[in-house]
């Protein structure tokens, strides 16, 4: 007799640890966000979601989270069908998300107080985190006391805390300035590169997908679908920021890239 | 305020009021106001008349059972209007309605219905409050940040978490206003409530200050009932602010 496991160990023969099969979503008054959405996320790959607004990568993303249910398709995470939020999944929000009542220890802790854990426990684990995204020294500031790059990393240091595999990060940067952006995407990736997780990340800025992603998925708009995959194939090991934006790698992608989007837009233009 | 360059603080205002009464009392222009001098000899007497004591017992009694049941079903149905759409169809125009109702027109309905003792003053101080805590505390769920939900969600919060760890702290600065509101209202409940229906406690001293021309009783009682709704009231304030400064980054 052979009892199986409820969730499998991610199979090595599908070393794909989010797969995504048939999405697709209709909202309520019958726009069309998504349609015949198949995708796999390899473990340990940092994969962008890339397309212009209206093209449903927010919506895919939230789909993943199990924020938002698909009118078609499924998301497996390790080979087992997903019909909400799970612990293996994390979010890190455009906005922050932030809860403007509590400081910064409780908020980057929050996960871990949902999921019951006593508060000394759960305060060292986030204090960890605090230190992690360098914001060590503002355990007791609230929010509003941050500027907006230091509340993302206070979003950010939450998600990590809870330990999850996958960790979902929607337009992260979008709210911050360009010179801390630039800093922040540096330090994602170091901060990435000691963890070991699955990063799915969406953004609408085509040099922010290129630098930080191993693969960019373009997504098309109305309805949303998946139009191409691009490998990114930079030289990161040892090179500062400004190397790998020079790297001909770097910029014959980005090229490459606008080209296809600019058609989506002139597509739109005729459409109109 | 400044006049002439010299910052003058707030309350010098209310010190010009307070002479102009004098002042309008002293000429006997109006025989309403007495000056505003002995409205306050006759004040401090007042707060020593058993009379008063008893009245007031019963008042505070009244408004306290009043403001309780209103907070409790005020919130709750802002609650449940705020996160259930149909109970918000279904609920919504009435409390708009009995928002805006000119309620004592019901109290000698109230009264057929609840006889003459407290339990009609007792309801019908819940009636004057209930409706603008229930509005605002709706407003205030319908305010919250849709992403801090979303948040809540992806970590796996319960519903009970949902509820008091991010609903309820998010709302707090509206339902704290729709309580500081709810309360000046019930003030006036307590009073119209006594004087309309079985004039007893403060309803009956002011009946009979009035009737007798008992001006300066008059206008020391109401004046007792002001600094006692605006006192509460300030209170609520001050405890809001505090909530203000960490609710106004909402984002």
């Amino acid at each position: 007799m052979s009892t199986q496991p409820a969730i499998q160990p991610a199979d090595p023969t599908t070393p794909s640890i989010v797969e995504v099969e048939g999405i697709g979503m209709i909202y309520p008054g019958g726009t069309v966000a998504l349609e015949g959405v198949d995708l796999d996320f390899p473990t340990g790959e940092m994969t962008t979601l890339l397309g212009p607004s209206g093209c449903g990568k927010t919506t895919l993303l939230k789909i993943i989270a199990g924020l938002l249910e698909p009118t078609a398709g499924q998301v497996r995470i390790n080979g087992t069908p997903v019909f909400g939020p799970g612990p293996e999944r994390a979010f890190v929000f455009q906005d922050f998300a932030l809860l403007p009542w509590a400081t910064v220890l409780r908020n980057v802790a929050f996960g871990l107080e949902l999921q019951g854990r006593d508060k000394a426990e759960r305060e060292q684990i986030a204090q960890a985190s605090i230190v992690k995204v360098g914001l060590g020294g503002f355990e007791n500031a609230y929010p509003h006391e941050l500027s907006g790059g230091m509340r993302q990393r206070v979003g950010l240091a939450r998600a990590l805390c809870v330990d999850a595999q996958v960790l979902l990060m929607d337009e992260p940067f979008s709210a911050v300035d360009e010179q801390t952006r630039r800093l922040f995407q540096e330090e994602l990736l170091r901060l990435l590169g000691n963890e070991n997780k699955t990063v799915i990340f969406v953004t609408h800025s085509i040099e922010e997908a290129v630098y930080v992603s191993d693969r960019i998925v373009l997504l098309s708009p109305r309805p949303g679908r998946v139009n191409r995959i691009v490998t990114t194939e930079l030289e990161r090991a040892g090179r500062t920021a400004d190397e790998i934006r020079r790297q001909d790698a770097f910029l014959d992608t980005v090229e490459d890239i606008w080209q296809t989007l600019k058609e989506y837009l002139a597509d739109e233009r005729m459409t109109e | 305020m400044t006049i002439g360059g010299i910052r003058i603080p707030a309350a010098f205002s209310l010190l010009i009021w307070c002479a102009i009464w004098e002042v309008i009392g002293r000429m006997e222009a109006v025989f309403i106001f007495p000056p505003l001098s002995s409205v306050l000899v006759k004040l401090v007497h007042i707060l020593t008349l058993n009379q008063f004591h008893e009245a007031a017992m019963i008042s505070l009694f009244a408004f306290s059972w009043g403001m309780f049941w209103a907070v409790t079903v005020g919130v709750g149905m802002g609650f449940l209007m705020g996160r259930v759409e149909s109970a918000n169809k279904l609920l919504g125009m009435w409390v708009n309605i009995f928002a805006s109702a000119p309620l004592s027109s019901l109290v000698p309905v109230l009264m057929l219905l609840f006889g003459f003792g407290q339990t009609t003053i007792i309801i019908t101080v819940f009636l004057f409050a209930v409706w603008i805590i229930t509005l605002d505390t709706y407003a205030g769920i319908r305010h919250v940040n849709p992403s801090l939900i979303e948040m809540a969600r992806t970590f796996g919060a319960s519903r009970v978490q949902l509820y008091t760890k991010i609903l309820f702290w998010a709302a707090l600065p509206e339902i704290l206003a729709g309580i500081r509101m709810g309360l000046i209202r019930a003030v006036k409940g307590v009073v119209i409530g006594q004087l309309l229906i079985s004039v007893v406690a403060l309803g009956q001293m002011f009946a009979r200050y009035s009737r007798s021309f008992l001006l300066e009783e008059f206008w020391a009682l109401t004046l007792i009932l002001f600094v006692f709704a605006l006192g509460l009231s300030a209170a609520i304030g001050w405890v809001e602010q505090k909530v203000e400064y960490y609710a106004g980054t909402r984002n």
